[in-house]
Protein backbone atom coordinates (compact mmCIF):
# COMPACT_ATOMS: atom_id res chain seq x y z
CA UNK A 1 0.00 0.00 0.00
CA UNK A 2 1.34 2.89 -1.29
CA UNK A 3 0.37 5.44 2.21
CA UNK A 4 1.58 8.33 3.76
CA UNK A 5 1.34 9.73 7.09
CA UNK A 6 1.41 13.25 8.08
CA UNK A 7 2.18 13.77 11.75
CA UNK A 8 0.46 17.26 12.70
CA UNK A 9 3.44 19.01 14.80
CA UNK A 10 0.86 22.48 15.36
CA UNK A 11 -2.50 23.49 13.13
CA UNK A 12 -3.81 26.79 13.56
CA UNK A 13 -7.30 26.14 15.01
CA UNK A 14 -9.16 26.90 12.09
CA UNK A 15 -6.76 23.51 10.08
CA UNK A 16 -9.66 21.33 8.53
CA UNK A 17 -10.22 19.17 6.09
CA UNK A 18 -12.37 20.16 3.03
CA UNK A 19 -13.76 18.78 -0.12
CA UNK A 20 -16.24 20.83 -2.19
CA UNK A 21 -18.59 20.91 0.29
CA UNK A 22 -21.98 19.42 1.27
CA UNK A 23 -24.57 21.75 -1.11
CA UNK A 24 -27.90 20.80 -0.90
CA UNK A 25 -28.56 20.57 3.36
CA UNK A 26 -29.26 24.32 4.10
CA UNK A 27 -33.14 23.75 4.79
CA UNK A 28 -32.00 21.77 7.63
CA UNK A 29 -29.50 24.64 9.43
CA UNK A 30 -26.40 22.88 7.55
CA UNK A 31 -24.48 25.21 5.42
CA UNK A 32 -22.39 24.29 2.41
CA UNK A 33 -18.65 24.67 4.08
CA UNK A 34 -15.92 23.76 1.56
CA UNK A 35 -13.58 25.75 0.94
CA UNK A 36 -13.10 29.51 1.86
CA UNK A 37 -10.86 30.40 -0.84
CA UNK A 38 -12.90 27.82 -3.94
CA UNK A 39 -10.69 28.98 -6.68
CA UNK A 40 -7.14 28.24 -4.88
CA UNK A 41 -9.25 25.05 -3.48
CA UNK A 42 -10.41 24.07 -6.95
CA UNK A 43 -6.05 24.77 -8.04
CA UNK A 44 -4.69 22.54 -4.77
CA UNK A 45 -6.57 19.68 -6.09
CA UNK A 46 -6.26 19.86 -9.85
CA UNK A 47 -2.39 20.01 -9.49
CA UNK A 48 -2.50 17.30 -6.78
CA UNK A 49 -4.25 14.51 -9.34
CA UNK A 50 -8.40 15.29 -8.52
CA UNK A 51 -8.79 13.08 -5.28
CA UNK A 52 -10.63 16.32 -4.24
CA UNK A 53 -9.88 16.32 -0.11
CA UNK A 54 -7.35 18.97 0.82
CA UNK A 55 -6.23 20.58 3.96
CA UNK A 56 -7.06 24.37 5.14
CA UNK A 57 -5.27 26.69 7.10
CA UNK A 58 -5.07 30.05 8.07
CA UNK A 59 -3.72 31.88 11.48
CA UNK A 60 -1.41 29.86 13.13
CA UNK A 61 -0.52 27.97 9.95
CA UNK A 62 0.39 23.95 9.71
CA UNK A 63 3.25 21.87 10.43
CA UNK A 64 4.03 18.36 9.57
CA UNK A 65 6.30 15.40 9.33
CA UNK A 66 5.73 13.10 6.19
CA UNK A 67 5.76 9.38 6.79
CA UNK A 68 5.64 6.07 5.11
CA UNK A 69 4.99 6.61 0.99
CA UNK A 70 6.67 9.67 -0.67
CA UNK A 71 3.94 12.29 -1.34
CA UNK A 72 3.70 15.54 -3.26
CA UNK A 73 1.68 18.10 -1.94
CA UNK A 74 0.55 21.18 -3.32
CA UNK A 75 0.29 24.32 -1.85
CA UNK A 76 -2.17 27.62 -3.02
CA UNK A 77 -4.31 30.32 -1.74
CA UNK A 78 -2.31 32.11 1.17
CA UNK A 79 0.37 29.96 1.83
CA UNK A 80 4.14 29.86 1.41
CA UNK A 81 5.83 26.28 2.47
CA UNK A 82 9.25 25.13 3.70
CA UNK A 83 10.51 21.70 3.51
CA UNK A 84 12.80 21.23 5.99
CA UNK A 85 13.27 24.39 6.73
CA UNK A 86 13.85 25.72 3.27
CA UNK A 87 11.48 27.62 1.60
CA UNK A 88 9.47 26.44 -1.64
CA UNK A 89 7.36 29.38 -2.33
CA UNK A 90 3.35 29.22 -2.63
CA UNK A 91 0.92 28.01 -5.61
CA UNK A 92 3.90 24.95 -6.25
CA UNK A 93 3.62 21.16 -5.93
CA UNK A 94 6.44 19.86 -3.82
CA UNK A 95 7.58 16.18 -3.19
CA UNK A 96 8.06 15.50 0.32
CA UNK A 97 10.41 11.90 1.17
CA UNK A 98 9.53 10.20 4.14
CA UNK A 99 10.71 11.87 7.20
CA UNK A 100 10.70 15.51 5.59
CA UNK A 101 8.97 18.67 7.64
CA UNK A 102 6.36 20.70 6.04
CA UNK A 103 5.99 23.94 7.33
CA UNK A 104 3.22 26.21 6.03
CA UNK A 105 2.29 29.77 6.91
CA UNK A 106 -0.55 31.90 6.30
CA UNK A 107 0.94 34.57 3.79
CA UNK A 108 -0.49 37.58 1.87
CA UNK A 109 -4.34 36.83 2.98
CA UNK A 110 -6.07 34.75 5.26
CA UNK A 111 -6.86 30.68 3.83
CA UNK A 112 -4.18 28.60 2.61
CA UNK A 113 -4.69 24.95 0.93
CA UNK A 114 -2.31 21.59 0.99
CA UNK A 115 -3.32 19.00 -0.90
CA UNK A 116 -1.65 16.07 -0.57
CA UNK A 117 -1.47 13.71 -4.09
CA UNK A 118 -3.71 10.84 -2.80
CA UNK A 119 -6.52 10.39 -0.83
CA UNK A 120 -7.00 11.83 2.47
CA UNK A 121 -8.53 9.09 5.17
CA UNK A 122 -11.77 10.93 6.43
CA UNK A 123 -14.86 11.02 7.96
CA UNK A 124 -18.01 11.96 5.57
CA UNK A 125 -20.86 13.22 6.47
CA UNK A 126 -23.89 13.76 4.27
CA UNK A 127 -21.31 12.81 1.22
CA UNK A 128 -19.14 15.33 2.19
CA UNK A 129 -15.72 15.04 4.49
CA UNK A 130 -15.77 19.31 4.38
CA UNK A 131 -15.59 20.44 7.72
CA UNK A 132 -18.36 22.08 9.38
CA UNK A 133 -16.05 23.72 11.89
CA UNK A 134 -18.61 24.58 14.93
CA UNK A 135 -20.41 21.55 14.67
CA UNK A 136 -17.23 19.12 14.58
CA UNK A 137 -19.02 17.45 11.47
CA UNK A 138 -17.36 15.92 8.61
CA UNK A 139 -13.42 15.71 7.77
CA UNK A 140 -12.84 17.35 11.32
CA UNK A 141 -9.88 19.80 12.87
CA UNK A 142 -6.35 19.35 12.18
CA UNK A 143 -4.89 19.64 15.23
CA UNK A 144 -1.26 19.37 17.08
CA UNK A 145 -0.59 15.21 18.00
CA UNK A 146 -3.19 14.21 15.15
CA UNK A 147 -2.10 11.94 12.44
CA UNK A 148 -3.68 12.13 9.13
CA UNK A 149 -3.24 9.15 6.45
CA UNK A 150 -2.92 9.82 3.21
CA UNK A 151 -4.04 6.57 1.06
CA UNK A 152 -2.61 5.51 -2.76
CA UNK A 153 0.09 8.63 -2.00
CA UNK A 154 1.94 9.64 -4.95
CA UNK A 155 5.11 11.20 -4.73
CA UNK A 156 6.57 11.29 -8.51
CA UNK A 157 4.07 14.04 -9.55
CA UNK A 158 6.09 16.76 -11.64
CA UNK A 159 7.16 18.96 -9.67
CA UNK A 160 5.57 22.73 -10.96
CA UNK A 161 5.02 26.49 -10.45
CA UNK A 162 1.00 26.61 -10.43
CA UNK A 163 -0.18 29.35 -12.44
CA UNK A 164 -1.93 31.90 -9.95
CA UNK A 165 -5.97 32.27 -10.76
CA UNK A 166 -7.05 35.62 -12.91
CA UNK A 167 -7.72 38.38 -10.87
CA UNK A 168 -5.78 37.04 -8.06
CA UNK A 169 -4.36 40.39 -6.53
CA UNK A 170 -5.99 41.30 -3.97
CA UNK A 171 -9.78 42.72 -4.42
CA UNK A 172 -10.17 46.45 -3.93
CA UNK A 173 -13.59 46.84 -5.11
CA UNK A 174 -15.71 44.52 -4.65
CA UNK A 175 -19.29 44.03 -6.86
CA UNK A 176 -22.88 43.47 -4.58
CA UNK A 177 -26.40 43.54 -5.53
CA UNK A 178 -28.52 45.22 -3.10
CA UNK A 179 -30.97 43.04 -1.19
CA UNK A 180 -32.73 40.97 0.38
CA UNK A 181 -33.37 43.06 3.31
CA UNK A 182 -32.17 46.38 1.83
CA UNK A 183 -35.18 47.36 3.06
CA UNK A 184 -34.24 48.35 6.92
CA UNK A 185 -32.05 50.42 5.82
CA UNK A 186 -32.62 54.15 5.21
CA UNK A 187 -31.23 56.10 1.32
CA UNK A 188 -28.72 57.67 3.40
CA UNK A 189 -27.22 54.16 4.60
CA UNK A 190 -27.30 52.68 1.27
CA UNK A 191 -25.15 55.46 0.09
CA UNK A 192 -22.62 54.89 2.98
CA UNK A 193 -22.41 51.10 1.55
CA UNK A 194 -21.50 52.30 -1.74
CA UNK A 195 -19.63 55.59 -1.10
CA UNK A 196 -17.72 54.56 1.75
CA UNK A 197 -14.32 52.33 2.66
CA UNK A 198 -14.48 49.32 4.54
CA UNK A 199 -11.64 47.62 6.01
CA UNK A 200 -10.74 43.22 6.50
CA UNK A 201 -10.65 42.50 10.19
CA UNK A 202 -8.72 40.05 12.01
CA UNK A 203 -12.21 38.84 13.34
CA UNK A 204 -12.80 36.21 10.81
CA UNK A 205 -13.64 32.33 10.73
CA UNK A 206 -15.25 29.61 8.31
CA UNK A 207 -18.51 31.67 9.27
CA UNK A 208 -17.29 34.94 8.44
CA UNK A 209 -15.82 38.26 8.40
CA UNK A 210 -16.05 41.08 10.08
CA UNK A 211 -15.49 44.35 8.12
CA UNK A 212 -14.23 47.24 9.87
CA UNK A 213 -15.64 50.77 8.70
CA UNK A 214 -18.53 53.15 9.22
CA UNK A 215 -21.72 51.48 10.83
CA UNK A 216 -25.02 51.47 9.09
CA UNK A 217 -27.21 51.17 11.40
CA UNK A 218 -30.77 49.00 10.37
CA UNK A 219 -33.63 51.78 10.67
CA UNK A 220 -35.81 48.62 12.40
CA UNK A 221 -34.56 45.21 13.54
CA UNK A 222 -38.10 43.30 13.97
CA UNK A 223 -37.95 41.24 11.05
CA UNK A 224 -38.41 37.76 11.68
CA UNK A 225 -35.55 35.41 10.78
CA UNK A 226 -34.65 34.80 6.82
CA UNK A 227 -32.38 32.54 5.16
CA UNK A 228 -29.01 33.53 4.72
CA UNK A 229 -26.81 33.03 2.29
CA UNK A 230 -22.99 32.96 0.92
CA UNK A 231 -21.91 36.57 -0.25
CA UNK A 232 -24.45 38.12 2.06
CA UNK A 233 -23.50 41.68 3.88
CA UNK A 234 -24.89 41.04 7.24
CA UNK A 235 -25.42 44.32 9.27
CA UNK A 236 -25.91 43.41 13.43
CA UNK A 237 -28.19 45.99 15.68
CA UNK A 238 -24.99 48.17 15.92
CA UNK A 239 -24.88 48.70 12.40
CA UNK A 240 -21.63 46.45 12.29
CA UNK A 241 -20.83 44.65 8.43
CA UNK A 242 -19.91 41.01 8.02
CA UNK A 243 -19.10 39.00 5.33
CA UNK A 244 -20.80 35.48 5.31
CA UNK A 245 -18.26 32.53 3.93
CA UNK A 246 -18.54 29.07 3.60
CA UNK A 247 -20.19 28.25 7.36
CA UNK A 248 -22.33 31.03 7.46
CA UNK A 249 -25.70 30.52 9.46
CA UNK A 250 -28.45 29.60 7.32
CA UNK A 251 -31.09 31.40 9.08
CA UNK A 252 -31.17 34.48 10.65
CA UNK A 253 -32.97 38.07 12.19
CA UNK A 254 -30.22 40.23 10.83
CA UNK A 255 -31.10 41.96 8.07
CA UNK A 256 -28.52 41.35 4.67
CA UNK A 257 -28.26 44.70 3.42
CA UNK A 258 -26.79 43.19 -0.03
CA UNK A 259 -24.71 40.40 -1.39
CA UNK A 260 -21.44 40.25 -2.73
CA UNK A 261 -21.57 38.92 -6.23
CA UNK A 262 -20.31 35.23 -6.81
CA UNK A 263 -16.46 35.79 -8.35
CA UNK A 264 -16.05 38.44 -5.18
CA UNK A 265 -17.07 36.68 -2.07
CA UNK A 266 -13.61 34.69 -1.73
CA UNK A 267 -11.13 37.36 -2.80
CA UNK A 268 -12.72 39.35 0.22
CA UNK A 269 -12.26 36.82 2.55
CA UNK A 270 -8.79 35.93 1.43
CA UNK A 271 -7.85 40.02 2.08
CA UNK A 272 -5.61 40.61 4.67
CA UNK A 273 -6.05 42.44 8.19
CA UNK A 274 -6.05 46.44 6.95
CA UNK A 275 -6.64 45.96 3.33
CA UNK A 276 -9.47 48.66 2.41
CA UNK A 277 -12.60 47.28 0.39
CA UNK A 278 -15.37 49.27 -1.68
CA UNK A 279 -18.18 47.89 -2.91
CA UNK A 280 -19.58 48.70 -6.65
CA UNK A 281 -23.90 48.26 -6.63
CA UNK A 282 -25.13 46.18 -9.74
CA UNK A 283 -27.98 45.35 -11.29
CA UNK A 284 -29.46 41.65 -12.01
CA UNK A 285 -28.29 41.36 -14.84
CA UNK A 286 -24.56 42.01 -14.56
CA UNK A 287 -24.28 40.14 -11.93
CA UNK A 288 -25.11 37.19 -13.70
CA UNK A 289 -23.07 38.69 -16.95
CA UNK A 290 -20.06 38.87 -14.54
CA UNK A 291 -20.62 35.63 -12.42
CA UNK A 292 -20.73 33.75 -16.21
CA UNK A 293 -17.62 35.57 -17.57
CA UNK A 294 -15.52 34.39 -14.16
CA UNK A 295 -17.02 31.15 -14.93
CA UNK A 296 -15.31 30.73 -18.04
CA UNK A 297 -12.06 32.37 -16.91
CA UNK A 298 -11.87 30.08 -14.03
CA UNK A 299 -12.40 26.61 -16.44
CA UNK A 300 -10.09 28.23 -18.99
CA UNK A 301 -7.50 28.76 -16.25
CA UNK A 302 -8.04 25.65 -14.57
CA UNK A 303 -7.74 23.93 -17.83
CA UNK A 304 -4.22 25.05 -17.77
CA UNK A 305 -3.02 24.00 -14.32
CA UNK A 306 -4.31 20.41 -15.06
CA UNK A 307 -2.31 20.41 -17.94
CA UNK A 308 0.81 21.58 -16.00
CA UNK A 309 0.15 18.53 -13.36
CA UNK A 310 0.13 16.32 -16.21
CA UNK A 311 3.03 17.41 -18.23
CA UNK A 312 6.70 16.76 -17.51
CA UNK A 313 8.50 19.85 -18.90
CA UNK A 314 12.09 20.51 -18.91
CA UNK A 315 13.06 20.85 -15.41
CA UNK A 316 15.45 22.12 -13.24
CA UNK A 317 16.53 20.22 -9.88
CA UNK A 318 17.30 21.36 -7.23
CA UNK A 319 18.65 19.36 -4.47
CA UNK A 320 17.59 20.39 -1.06
CA UNK A 321 18.59 18.85 2.26
CA UNK A 322 17.52 15.58 3.60
CA UNK A 323 15.98 13.74 0.58
CA UNK A 324 13.31 16.96 -0.27
CA UNK A 325 13.50 17.33 -4.39
CA UNK A 326 12.28 20.46 -5.54
CA UNK A 327 11.69 21.25 -9.18
CA UNK A 328 10.85 24.18 -10.75
CA UNK A 329 9.13 24.84 -14.30
CA UNK A 330 12.45 26.27 -16.40
CA UNK A 331 11.90 30.01 -17.14
CA UNK B 1 -52.88 33.07 -4.31
CA UNK B 2 -51.29 36.38 -4.71
CA UNK B 3 -47.65 36.35 -5.61
CA UNK B 4 -44.74 36.66 -3.33
CA UNK B 5 -42.84 39.44 -3.55
CA UNK B 6 -39.24 37.84 -4.72
CA UNK B 7 -35.72 40.28 -3.41
CA UNK B 8 -32.41 39.67 -5.16
CA UNK B 9 -30.04 37.39 -2.93
CA UNK B 10 -27.06 37.45 -5.20
CA UNK B 11 -25.80 36.21 -8.45
CA UNK B 12 -27.36 33.07 -7.79
CA UNK B 13 -30.67 33.48 -5.17
CA UNK B 14 -33.90 34.93 -5.24
CA UNK B 15 -35.71 35.50 -1.59
CA UNK B 16 -39.31 34.57 -2.20
CA UNK B 17 -41.40 36.90 0.46
CA UNK B 18 -44.49 36.39 1.34
CA UNK B 19 -44.88 39.06 4.09
CA UNK B 20 -43.73 39.87 7.99
CA UNK B 21 -46.31 38.16 10.35
CA UNK B 22 -45.73 35.47 11.49
CA UNK B 23 -48.68 33.18 11.29
CA UNK B 24 -49.35 29.82 9.81
CA UNK B 25 -51.32 30.61 6.85
CA UNK B 26 -48.71 32.73 5.08
CA UNK B 27 -45.68 29.55 6.14
CA UNK B 28 -48.55 27.59 4.76
CA UNK B 29 -48.02 29.64 1.73
CA UNK B 30 -44.24 28.91 1.94
CA UNK B 31 -44.46 25.41 2.39
CA UNK B 32 -47.00 25.14 -0.75
CA UNK B 33 -43.84 26.67 -3.10
CA UNK B 34 -41.38 25.05 -1.44
CA UNK B 35 -42.84 21.69 -2.16
CA UNK B 36 -44.17 22.86 -5.67
CA UNK B 37 -40.56 23.11 -6.52
CA UNK B 38 -39.02 20.06 -4.95
CA UNK B 39 -41.81 18.44 -7.34
CA UNK B 40 -40.99 20.05 -10.32
CA UNK B 41 -37.26 19.82 -9.67
CA UNK B 42 -36.17 22.66 -12.39
CA UNK B 43 -32.85 21.33 -13.76
CA UNK B 44 -31.21 25.01 -12.66
CA UNK B 45 -32.73 24.38 -8.99
CA UNK B 46 -30.12 23.90 -6.30
CA UNK B 47 -32.14 24.23 -3.10
CA UNK B 48 -34.56 25.74 -1.27
CA UNK B 49 -34.70 26.78 2.45
CA UNK B 50 -38.25 27.81 4.05
CA UNK B 51 -38.63 30.00 6.90
CA UNK B 52 -41.34 31.78 8.77
CA UNK B 53 -42.20 33.73 6.47
CA UNK B 54 -40.12 33.79 2.91
CA UNK B 55 -38.29 30.70 1.07
CA UNK B 56 -35.00 31.28 -0.55
CA UNK B 57 -35.09 29.67 -3.93
CA UNK B 58 -30.84 28.97 -4.87
CA UNK B 59 -30.15 28.37 -8.42
CA UNK B 60 -27.28 28.29 -11.16
CA UNK B 61 -26.68 31.53 -12.46
CA UNK B 62 -24.87 29.82 -15.38
CA UNK B 63 -27.98 28.19 -16.23
CA UNK B 64 -30.58 30.77 -15.68
CA UNK B 65 -31.51 34.49 -14.50
CA UNK B 66 -33.17 35.81 -11.88
CA UNK B 67 -36.12 37.19 -14.48
CA UNK B 68 -36.18 33.59 -15.47
CA UNK B 69 -36.62 32.02 -12.21
CA UNK B 70 -39.29 34.57 -11.75
CA UNK B 71 -41.10 33.81 -14.42
CA UNK B 72 -40.91 30.15 -13.62
CA UNK B 73 -42.24 30.27 -10.47
CA UNK B 74 -44.94 32.90 -11.34
CA UNK B 75 -46.27 29.83 -13.20
CA UNK B 76 -46.02 27.49 -11.27
CA UNK B 77 -49.60 26.52 -9.70
CA UNK B 78 -48.46 25.45 -5.77
CA UNK B 79 -51.18 23.15 -4.17
CA UNK B 80 -51.86 24.63 -1.00
CA UNK B 81 -50.41 22.68 1.89
CA UNK B 82 -52.66 21.66 4.72
CA UNK B 83 -51.23 22.32 7.71
CA UNK B 84 -53.30 20.23 9.71
CA UNK B 85 -52.22 17.33 8.26
CA UNK B 86 -48.86 17.11 8.53
CA UNK B 87 -46.87 14.71 10.22
CA UNK B 88 -47.36 15.09 14.23
CA UNK B 89 -43.69 13.76 16.39
CA UNK B 90 -44.60 13.02 20.11
CA UNK B 91 -40.80 14.17 21.86
CA UNK B 92 -40.97 12.91 25.70
CA UNK B 93 -39.22 15.55 27.50
CA UNK B 94 -37.57 15.10 30.98
CA UNK B 95 -38.52 18.36 33.49
CA UNK B 96 -36.33 17.07 36.47
CA UNK B 97 -33.25 17.34 38.28
CA UNK B 98 -30.48 18.14 35.81
CA UNK B 99 -32.25 18.24 32.47
CA UNK B 100 -33.99 21.02 33.67
CA UNK B 101 -31.31 23.22 34.93
CA UNK B 102 -33.68 26.77 34.34
CA UNK B 103 -36.51 25.69 35.39
CA UNK B 104 -36.45 27.07 38.76
CA UNK B 105 -35.43 30.39 37.83
CA UNK B 106 -38.23 30.20 35.02
CA UNK B 107 -40.73 29.46 37.63
CA UNK B 108 -39.30 32.25 39.71
CA UNK B 109 -39.27 34.74 36.96
CA UNK B 110 -42.97 33.56 35.72
CA UNK B 111 -43.86 34.76 39.33
CA UNK B 112 -45.43 30.80 39.03
CA UNK B 113 -44.27 27.11 40.52
CA UNK B 114 -42.25 24.69 38.07
CA UNK B 115 -45.28 22.79 37.66
CA UNK B 116 -46.89 25.07 36.35
CA UNK B 117 -43.83 25.77 33.81
CA UNK B 118 -44.26 22.38 32.95
CA UNK B 119 -47.99 22.16 32.00
CA UNK B 120 -47.83 25.49 30.06
CA UNK B 121 -45.22 23.74 27.90
CA UNK B 122 -46.55 20.67 27.59
CA UNK B 123 -49.89 22.48 27.24
CA UNK B 124 -48.37 24.11 23.61
CA UNK B 125 -48.87 23.24 19.86
CA UNK B 126 -45.88 23.28 18.19
CA UNK B 127 -44.94 23.50 14.75
CA UNK B 128 -41.42 23.33 12.73
CA UNK B 129 -41.19 26.55 10.91
CA UNK B 130 -37.64 26.55 10.05
CA UNK B 131 -34.18 25.43 10.76
CA UNK B 132 -31.30 27.33 11.56
CA UNK B 133 -28.27 28.62 13.34
CA UNK B 134 -26.17 25.03 13.70
CA UNK B 135 -26.81 21.81 12.35
CA UNK B 136 -30.93 20.13 13.07
CA UNK B 137 -31.52 23.33 15.45
CA UNK B 138 -35.61 23.29 14.69
CA UNK B 139 -37.27 26.57 15.70
CA UNK B 140 -40.65 25.64 17.17
CA UNK B 141 -43.24 28.09 16.86
CA UNK B 142 -46.50 27.67 19.45
CA UNK B 143 -45.25 28.27 23.09
CA UNK B 144 -47.70 29.40 25.05
CA UNK B 145 -48.16 32.71 25.85
CA UNK B 146 -47.77 32.23 29.83
CA UNK B 147 -44.36 30.74 28.97
CA UNK B 148 -42.84 33.45 27.09
CA UNK B 149 -39.73 35.23 28.58
CA UNK B 150 -36.89 37.12 26.71
CA UNK B 151 -33.85 35.44 26.44
CA UNK B 152 -31.21 35.59 29.15
CA UNK B 153 -28.26 38.40 28.78
CA UNK B 154 -25.61 36.33 28.01
CA UNK B 155 -25.15 32.70 26.56
CA UNK B 156 -24.49 29.96 28.46
CA UNK B 157 -21.94 27.39 27.25
CA UNK B 158 -22.56 23.36 27.55
CA UNK B 159 -25.68 22.00 27.62
CA UNK B 160 -26.13 18.40 27.20
CA UNK B 161 -27.33 17.65 22.95
CA UNK B 162 -31.07 17.09 23.61
CA UNK B 163 -31.69 20.17 25.73
CA UNK B 164 -35.58 21.48 25.28
CA UNK B 165 -35.22 24.96 25.76
CA UNK B 166 -37.61 28.45 25.40
CA UNK B 167 -37.33 31.26 24.29
CA UNK B 168 -40.20 34.18 23.34
CA UNK B 169 -42.66 32.25 21.47
CA UNK B 170 -40.35 29.65 20.01
CA UNK B 171 -38.83 26.36 21.99
CA UNK B 172 -36.27 24.25 20.43
CA UNK B 173 -34.48 20.62 21.06
CA UNK B 174 -30.40 21.30 20.87
CA UNK B 175 -28.46 19.00 18.32
CA UNK B 176 -25.06 19.80 19.42
CA UNK B 177 -23.50 21.23 22.70
CA UNK B 178 -23.20 25.11 21.40
CA UNK B 179 -23.53 27.83 24.02
CA UNK B 180 -27.10 29.64 24.44
CA UNK B 181 -29.34 32.38 25.82
CA UNK B 182 -32.52 30.10 25.90
CA UNK B 183 -34.12 28.80 29.13
CA UNK B 184 -33.13 25.12 29.16
CA UNK B 185 -36.52 23.77 30.72
CA UNK B 186 -36.13 19.72 30.13
CA UNK B 187 -34.31 17.17 28.19
CA UNK B 188 -35.31 14.42 25.92
CA UNK B 189 -33.81 10.89 24.35
CA UNK B 190 -35.02 11.59 21.17
CA UNK B 191 -32.09 13.14 18.72
CA UNK B 192 -33.18 15.58 15.89
CA UNK B 193 -30.24 15.23 14.30
CA UNK B 194 -28.24 11.35 13.88
CA UNK B 195 -25.27 12.55 12.10
CA UNK B 196 -24.83 8.58 11.40
CA UNK B 197 -28.31 8.11 10.10
CA UNK B 198 -29.41 7.67 6.12
CA UNK B 199 -32.10 10.27 7.06
CA UNK B 200 -30.14 12.46 9.74
CA UNK B 201 -32.95 15.25 9.95
CA UNK B 202 -36.04 14.08 12.42
CA UNK B 203 -37.95 16.90 11.30
CA UNK B 204 -39.01 18.16 7.85
CA UNK B 205 -40.44 22.22 8.17
CA UNK B 206 -44.19 21.78 8.99
CA UNK B 207 -43.99 19.07 11.22
CA UNK B 208 -45.98 19.06 14.16
CA UNK B 209 -44.87 18.52 17.59
CA UNK B 210 -46.45 17.59 21.04
CA UNK B 211 -44.44 16.74 24.11
CA UNK B 212 -44.67 13.72 26.65
CA UNK B 213 -43.61 14.36 29.95
CA UNK B 214 -40.89 11.41 31.33
CA UNK B 215 -39.17 10.63 34.41
CA UNK B 216 -35.09 11.03 34.58
CA UNK B 217 -34.78 7.41 34.14
CA UNK B 218 -35.85 7.39 30.45
CA UNK B 219 -32.76 9.76 29.87
CA UNK B 220 -30.78 6.74 30.27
Amino acid sequence: MSEARLLIEAAGPLTTVQDAGRPGWRRFGVPPSGPVDRRAFAAAVSASGGHGSVIELSLGGLTFKAEGHPVAVAITGAATAEVNGVDVGGWCVVTLQPGARCRIRESGGNWGYCAPAGRIVADAWLGSSSTHLIAGLGGGRIAPGGVLTVRDAQGDLASVAIPRPPQSAAITVARAILGPQQRFFSGEVLEQLEGERFMASPRFDRMGMILDGPRLPPSRIDMPSEPAIRGALQIDGDGRMSLLTADHQTTGGYPRVAVVIEPDIDRIAQLPVGAGIRFELVDEAEAIAQTRAAARQTAEWLTRVKAGARSRPPLITANLTDGVVVRRLMS
Amino acid sequence: MSDPVFRSAGSGALLADFGSVIEEALFGRVLSLDRALATARPYWLQETVPAYTSLLIVFDPLAVDHGEVMAYVRALEPTPVNLLTTTTHVVPVCYEGEAAPDISEVAATLGTSEEAVIAAHLAGDYRVFMYGFAPGYAYLGGVPNELRLPRKVAAVRGHAVGSVMVAGPQCLITTLPMPTGWWVIGRTPLRVLDPASERPFLFEAGDRVRFTRVGLAALQ
